[in-house]
């Protein structure tokens, strides 16, 4: 590719040579290209993955894709491992690399030191929008303080918590959402709206998120495909109902509230907390002794729901395998481990150490994580799991669960397998092999190919700033603020109990409008003096040819093709080789492109 | 080079015949391409639409079209007669002069009682599936009239202050085009002038094409399809509907000065230039505590509105092929739970339809006598699709082939309420 670029930058050559030259080159790129992606990988897990999606692709005669080229995989890493293009240097550099172990190695730096900063913020903000959604923390009278949350699972990240350790933290958080008070936690931000209204979506939501477990219809009644049932539900439920929110108001700012999420002893629905207050103790003789005739039902706690037909039901603690606290703690008495109070029992720290003993804890995370790097997981979508959504590859998920497992619940691992698995490494290109494969009809997904999917609203963000510093004249500590509010303008809010919410950046055309007009764009496109075109344009070192490939290769990771190098040399040459200005267009129409804003 | 050299004080036309010519972000129908039309909006006036007012959270229907005064469900309110068969209730005295209008069908009995799931049906027709994403109503409207909305500029589904749902396996073409209330449309604006637009647009055009012909997949043709609605919308005179300001002060006190009043008199302009399909949100339905108090608040708003709607369709002459659809996910349960709220309750509730050749002021269908069971022949999403698809002259026999090569009937094989039409 060199060559290629030392040919067009080159003035020395008479004019009549070059299509000949250029010819040439082509073919060296080519060449080149087919070359891309390295020899397969040798940890044992990565073969197990392509191991289990061969024998897929075999049984339903498929023919899998040739690999992306180099500069393709290392866009599509960069996008996925660190929420952002990879910058022209960046993608440079991974290209002239020569190792046969590039891929690993540039995946090692991307989980290592030199990364931290932007993995741990892209990750941050993937498991914000998991936690709480797009929307949680953004309005006034909200509970949840997001900035928190986001410091929270940044700081986890960045210290590489393990996964069941970070879910632990989140699942069994006390202490208040306020950065001022003693008892801070940011990890309180997820459960802290969850809990009103009997903690129905605490209970929803940890299934979804952590068991891959969609549960929320069956509040009301059986789900109609599900086998979950309602008791299910309750009993699960019955988890948080030590928890309480205490809300005050923020003294610093109006029509704020801060809160504070504690455990409390809890003496059941209905019921008041009787252990030493009461009036008339009842003894009864048993075995030859006489003991407190309600010893053990005065503590238990029960929650009561009501089923489609009116009648009610009690429940207590048990956990989606039939776990019950009252058989786990049988040996202190028959009721003690459904008791309420916080000296026997505390709910939220078993179900805490349930989920994660759960083989839908690995399976769940294993799902959401090849959902995240392949646009499909093993079922769809990946957080309704169960006997009703049959996975794609069982075996596979099942071992990748088991894997994550013993590596002591390790994400950078489990990322690591999975981007240097095969089907990730695989051009996104349709042939005739693998056409059959192409889940947007509804055919279920083989990984033969990688599926294009538009890049999320942070990634097109962070893509922008790192390529082009578009928020540099603004101050400092604006930019955070600037970037939230560019983020928010896509969500919508359902405003109902389950805090559903849609986003219009969803490759429709309010998005559309914001790429060819919006200020973000307007920003990146800039040619004030030390902006990206500037810069670019001004350089003496780089031909006008080789400027036109910096944009491309900042923004689609790829060089011109000889026509698109001919209409800017035609465009630059009817403008009166007018160079900034002409930069600034194909600079607009690159961002404004399919191929930019897809992943492939 | 001749293709960059642009002409000064290109006009609309111009600039489209220009595009065009060049651009390969045409399809055969593309808009861009049309020219502009005087006749559009004479043609509009023959046109079928639908306007939905989207009640998200699920209203509770047993307050407002289907009351059980004086029985433990009946809850606060009392019904009061309308211009029509039933009564409503008193918190809509307004509606209740318009209701010879509309017609309620109080035989409702779905099975969809979470918000996700509900919304999903009672947009669709079909109950969420995951492995084919069912298109809503406003993409199969926007999908079936295509061939009849040719002077259209501007999208055939428009959401006004709310998501909707989304086209399925239409495709992104169909996708509801979603508007605040306040009728601010961002980002219309170009950045730079006509001809310098122009050259952009064709550098764009290489880009999209070349990335169509890898043949990646659906995604990029879709985005290229996007565009070219895009850049229709960009150039149209007609955006000029969304802008409700420019209504009298009279019509805009009207319908009311709230998002819900701005969205239906919105609704009625963009009907009036040929919009097939526009739907209303008025959010904050999911009252599980102090549905009375709540419903003090919202009931007065949602009465000024759509009763200064349906007035207003009838009074212009577009209600006859206007067909307008009140609705929610769900009803809510008769029963009063704790918090003086009522949660999810999808077996028996309400709805209100009118216009577009269906008879207004009816009552169709029963309920018990505290509103926990139908006794009349229950309706389902599909039925409700079916009736809404038949006014507005959409084939029911027709078939999507779903992407997955199963065929698949509009509006799931519903029945047409054939009372509604009587």
């Amino acid at each position: 590719m060199a060559l290629q670029e030392a040919l067009f930058s080159s003035l020395k050559w008479p004019l009549w040579v070059t299509p000949v030259l250029l010819s040439i080159a082509l073919v060296v790129e080519v060449a080149a290209e087919e070359e891309g992606g390295s020899p397969p990988a040798s940890d044992p897990v990565v073969e197990q993955i392509n191991r289990h999606i061969r024998a897929a692709w075999k049984e339903n005669g498929l023919q899998p894709a040739v690999r992306a080229t180099d500069a393709e995989w290392c866009r599509r890493v960069y996008l996925d491992l660190v929420g952002r293009v990879p910058t022209v240097a960046e993608l440079d550099a991974y290209t002239a690399e020569k190792s046969s172990q590039k891929q690993q190695l540039l995946v090692d730096r991307l989980l290592g030191d030199e990364y931290y900063s932007d993995f741990s913020q892209s990750w941050a903000t993937i498991w914000t929008n998991a936690l709480v959604g797009r929307t949680g923390g953004r309005q006034r009278r909200s509970l949840i303080n997001r900035s928190a949350l986001e410091s929270f699972l940044e700081e986890s990240i960045r210290n590489n918590k393990s996964y069941d350790q970070l879910v632990l933290e989140l699942v069994d958080a006390v202490g208040s959402t306020d950065p001022e008070a003693e008892d801070f936690n940011g990890a309180v931000n997820f459960l802290v709206e969850k809990l009103d209204e009997d903690a129905v979506q605490a209970t929803a939501k940890t299934a979804q998120i952590f068991l891959g477990t969609a549960v929320q219809c069956t509040q009301c009644h059986n789900h109609p495909f599900n086998e979950y049932r309602q008791n299910q539900f309750w009993e699960l439920n019955a988890f948080f109902r030590q928890t309480r929110v205490e809300r005050t108001r923020d003294p610093d700012q109006d029509n704020r509230f801060l809160a504070r999420v504690s455990d409390r002893d809890f003496a059941g629905e209905g019921r008041e907390l009787y252990r030493d207050n009461r009036s008339e103790v009842f003894l009864v003789e048993r075995d030859g002794k006489l003991v407190d005739r309600d010893a053990e039902r005065l503590n238990s706690a029960p929650i009561y729901y009501e089923l489609r037909n009116g009648e009610v039901r009690v429940a207590y603690p048990v956990f989606i395998d039939g776990t019950s606290l009252e058989e786990k703690y049988s040996q202190q008495g028959a009721e003690f481990g459904n008791s309420g109070y916080l000296e026997d029992v505390n709910r939220r720290k078993e179900l805490g150490q349930l989920l994660i003993a759960a083989r839908e804890f690995d399976r769940a995370i294993v799902n959401r994580m090849w959902a995240h790097f392949f646009g499909y997981g093993f079922t769809k979508p990946f957080d309704d799991m169960g006997p009703h959504n049959p996975p794609s590859h069982p075996e596979l998920l099942d071992e990748l669960g088991l894997s994550f497992r013993a590596a002591e619940f390790d994400l950078r691992s489990l990322m690591r397998w999975i981007v240097l698995s095969e089907p990730y490494s695989l051009s996104s290109r349709i042939t005739r092999g693998n056409a059959d494969d192409e889940p947007t009809v509804g055919a279920t997904p083989q990984f033969s190919r990688f599926y294009i999917r538009q890049m999320q609203a942070e990634q097109l963000y962070e893509s922008l700033i790192a390529t082009t510093k578009a928020d540099e004249t603004v101050e400092q500590d604006r930019r955070a603020t600037l970037r939230d509010r560019w983020l928010q303008q896509f969500n919508t809010e359902f405003g109902t109990d389950d805090a559903a919410e849609a986003t219009t950046f969803n490759g429709s055309i309010p998005q559309a409008l914001t790429l060819m007009n919006g200020d973000l764009v307007q920003r990146a496109c800039s040619t004030g003096s030390g902006s990206f075109l500037d810069t670019i344009a001004n350089d003496a070192s780089l031909s006008n040819r080789e400027k036109i490939s910096y944009l491309y290769r900042a923004a689609l990771a790829r060089r011109p093709t000889k026509e698109e190098t001919k209409t800017y040399n035609d465009l630059l040459a009817s403008r009166g080789g007018e160079v900034i200005g002409t930069l600034q267009d194909i600079w607009w129409a690159v961002l404004n492109s399919n191929e930019f804003i897809l992943i492939h | 080079m001749q293709a960059f050299k642009t002409p000064r004080g290109m006009n609309r036309r111009h600039f489209l015949t220009h595009l065009a010519s060049a651009s390969a972000l045409a399809v055969p129908a593309w808009t861009l391409t049309r020219a502009i039309s005087a006749q559009a909006a004479a043609l509009a006036r023959n046109q079928k639409s639908c306007i939905l007012l989207w009640l998200g959270g699920g209203p509770p229907s047993i307050d407002m079209w289907d009351m059980k005064p004086g029985t433990p469900t009946g809850g606060s309110f009392k019904p009061i007669s309308t211009t029509g068969e039933g009564q409503i209730s008193e918190l809509l005295p307004k509606l209740a002069q318009q209701m010879h209008l509309l017609s309620i069908v109080r035989s409702m009995s779905t099975r969809e009682a979470d918000h996700e799931r509900g919304r999903y049906y009672m947009h669709t027709g079909f109950v969420p599936n995951p492995n084919v994403q069912h298109p809503s109503y406003g993409s199969v409207v926007a999908h079936e009239l295509e061939g009849k909305l040719r002077e259209l500029e501007i999208p055939p589904f428009v959401s006004i202050g709310g998501a909707s749902e989304g086209p399925g396996f239409l495709g992104l073409a169909y996708a509801p085009f979603q508007v605040d209330s306040n009728g601010r449309v961002r980002n219309v604006k170009a950045t730079v002038e006509e001809a310098r637009m122009m050259d952009r647009l064709k550098l764009l055009d290489t880009l999209e094409r070349r990335f169509v012909r890898e043949n990646r997949g659906l995604a990029a043709v879709e985005h290229a399809k996007v565009l070219q609605s895009t850049l229709s919308l960009l150039t149209s005179s007609q955006m000029e509907a969304f802008n409700v300001q420019a209504e009298p002060a009279q019509a805009r006190e009207s319908y009311g000065e709230t998002g819900f009043g701005r969205g239906c008199l919105m609704a009625r302009r963009l009907v009036e230039k040929g919009v097939p399909f526009v739907e209303v949100n008025l959010g904050g339905w999911d009252l599980h505590q102090n549905c009375f108090t709540q419903l003090e608040e919202k009931l007065p708003e949602f009465d000024q509105a759509i009763s200064a709607l349906v007035a207003d369709l009838a009074t212009r002459g577009l209600l006859e092929n206007t067909t307008v659809l009140c609705m929610g996910e769900f009803g809510r349960t008769p029963r009063i739970n704790g918090d003086a709220g009522r949660d999810h309750w999808a077996r028996s509730w309400s709805v209100v339809v009118g216009g577009g050749g269906i008879r207004g002021g009816q009552l169709v269908g029963a309920t018990n006598e505290d509103g926990t069971a139908v006794t009349t022949e229950p309706y389902s999403s599909e039925d409700l699709m079916a009736t809404v698809c038949h006014s507005m002259g959409i084939a029911l026999d027709k078939t999507f082939k779903a992407p997955n090569g199963r065929p698949m009937k509009i509006a799931g094989g519903g029945k047409v309420i054939n009372e509604l039409f009587a």
